[in-house]
This record gives C-alpha cells, sequence and structure tokens, in this order.
C-alpha cells in the first residue's frame, strides 16, 4: 500500500498530534510516547515572563518533530506574518496553515485561505492548510501548490467526528496530495473511518488532550488509525438491504415428522 | 523614545536594537523557539543587534505555545 509522504518525506506514523488543550507538560509528554507520533503542531504566542518550561524540551525529549501552525489569524496577511515568524523561531520551512472565519465556528475563511496559501508556497514554503470539507476548495489549494489538505471533520474542537463522509470521500478520490482529515476526531472510531474513508493521516488534539485519561486516548487513536488502515487495504464487503447468510443451506437436516 | 513591545509602551533609550530588547525580557528561550516582528516584518536573528527601533515602532516578540 502507498506510503505516506508530504512534500518528499515519508512519514512513519499516520497520526499527528494536536498539542492543544494538555493541562501540562507531563501529560503532554505521557500522551506523545504513547501516540507514536513524529509530527506534532506548536503554536506561537508573546513571550509570557510567568510562562515554565519551554514546550520545545517536551517534543525534543520525545524525539517528535515541530509542525508550526497559524493558529488565531482571521486574515491572509496575519498568517503570513505568523508562518514567517514561525520559519525563524523554528527552522522549518512546513506551515500548518490556519485563516479563521469568526470565533464561534472556528471554520476557515476560504478566500484569505486560499490567498495566504498561494502566497507562502511562493515564499518557499510547505503548507499544510486547515480547510473545510469542500472538495473544490481543496482542489484550488492543491492547485496553488499546498503539499497536503487538512479537511475539518467538523469544527475544532468539537468531537463531532465525521460529519460528511460523502464529501470526504469525494475530497480524497479527487485528491493529488495527501489527505489529513484535521478537526472533529471526538474518539478512537472516529480516526479509523477517517483512515477508511480514505485519509492518509488524522491529526488529532482535543479528543487526547481533553480526554480523562491523555496517554490512554492517545494509544486508542494510534491503534484506531493502524486498524482503519489495515481494514481499508483488506477491503470492506459492500453495504446490502437484506441479509446474506454466511452459512451455507446446503445439507441442511429437515426435521419433518411426515417422512418417518 | 516610546515603542510597543508585546502589547505594552515601554521607554526605551535612542539607538535600542531588537537584541537589546530581546535581552531586557524575562523567560527568553535560549537557541531556537524564539521570533521577532518589528512594523509587521520579521527580523531575523542575525540582524537583531543592528536593528534599531524608532519611535512608535511595534515590537511583537513571540515563542512556541501549546496549540493546534
Amino acid at each position: 500500500m502507498k506510503q505516506f509522504v508530504i512534500a518528499g518525506r515519508e512519514l512513519k506514523s499516520r497520526l499527528i498530534l494536536g498539542t492543544g488543550g494538555f493541562t501540562n507538560h507531563e501529560v503532554l509528554a505521557g500522551a506523545l510516547t504513547a501516540s507514536g507520533a513524529e509530527l506534532c503542531t506548536v503554536a506561537l504566542r508573546r513571550l509570557d515572563p510567568a510562562a515554565r518550561g519551554s514546550i520545545l524540551d517536551v517534543l525534543d525529549q520525545a524525539g517528535v518533530e515541530v509542525l508550526p501552525n497559524t493558529a488565531g489569524c482571521y486574515t491572509a496577511r496575519d498568517a503570513i506574518i505568523t508562518a514567517q515568524l514561525a520559519r525563524e523561531a523554528f527552522q522549518t520551512d512546513w506551515i500548518k496553515l490556519e485563516v479563521i472565519g469568526d470565533d464561534r465556528t472556528l471554520l476557515p475563511d476560504a478566500v484569505e485561505l486560499v490567498a495566504a496559501a498561494e502566497a507562502l508556497v511562493d515564499d518557499g514554503f510547505v503548507v499544510l492548510p486547515y480547510t473545510t470539507d469542500d472538495p473544490i476548495l481543496a482542489r484550488r489549494l492543491e492547485d496553488v501548490g499546498c503539499a497536503a489538505v487538512m479537511p475539518l471533520g467538523s469544527p475544532i474542537g468539537s468531537g463531532m467526528g465525521i460529519r460528511n463522509p460523502y464529501n470526504i470521500s469525494i475530497l480524497v478520490e479527487r485528491a493529488g496530495v495527501p489527505v489529513i482529515l484535521d478537526a472533529g476526531v471526538g474518539t478512537a472510531s472516529d480516526a479509523a473511518f477517517a483512515i477508511e474513508l480514505g485519509c492518509d493521516a488524522v491529526l488529532c488534539a482535543s479528543a487526547i488532550s481533553r480526554a480523562h485519561d491523555p496517554s490512554a486516548m492517545a494509544r486508542a487513536i494510534s491503534l484506531a488509525v493502524e486498524a482503519g488502515w489495515l481494514a481499508r487495504g483488506a477491503g470492506r464487503i459492500p453495504r446490502r438491504r437484506y441479509a446474506e447468510a454466511s452459512t451455507p443451506d446446503e445439507g441442511l437436516p429437515i426435521f419433518d415428522n411426515a417422512s418417518q | 523614545m516610546t515603542v510597543t513591545i508585546n502589547g505594552a509602551s515601554r521607554e526605551l533609550p535612542e539607538g535600542a536594537t531588537v537584541a537589546s530588547v530581546v535581552a531586557a525580557l524575562e523567560n527568553v528561550p535560549d537557541g531556537r523557539g524564539i521570533a521577532v516582528a518589528v512594523g509587521g516584518e520579521v527580523v531575523p536573528r542575525a540582524q537583531w543587534p543592528n536593528t534599531e527601533l524608532r519611535e512608535g515602532a511595534n515590537v511583537e516578540v513571540v515563542v512556541a505555545v501549546q496549540g493546534g
């Protein structure tokens, strides 16, 4: 089966961990190990004189690489500056591009997103945009040179799973770049479903970080991603409206009094 | 001169640079994981010592945090 390659780089794990929402660095470290992820997201915020410990130390210790994001940006301009700051801070060209439309839905702003993606690709970035589950928008992002597309299953942090599996499967079918399901995963089965639908990978933050036991959920979702991958390769049976007996009728004994 | 650093107004001597501003901040990570923008333009680390700030400059100093 095909490997998971983004911009020429092969990734062994099909689970990317979002680091938002963990109560502290120890819990994050436990989940990182349990997830088996090779990449995890970080955000940029103003230097806090009172903050204790750097998240980068935690990631270094776990041997996980940084995928910076532009979380919190509402305009292409802000997202572009944030991406450039991230490149300077982390010495990586990779950027998870988020340009959101409002603070209640946190849904992507398609117009600003495509504009930012195009500018960042031109500036040499490997752009991984957080997008809606619209196959046409995904294609536009691919056309401007994005290295992958990251459609949402449902809004960030909602835990609502994949609300429109038909759109996700159409998007996957037509995509020429890797598809990473981003946002909406609530539990392990959602992650397995994403991979079964054809996604190459899953990015997961809240489902793990806000679980009662984040390490256990990280392991569960990691196994679900693997299970989904195996199931997809194995090939599911077609859905039928009526039963199809798995036991043959042939050789069935007849218990008829008349034939005695 | 007055400049704004991470949203707060500060009085700095003439000739203050990005490097001197960052050096005066607390909790600065050494090595990677920090970046600076002045007036919405990223200032590469190598240029911090020779980037002088002007009156009214808006300086943003950002670091890695959990997110996404």
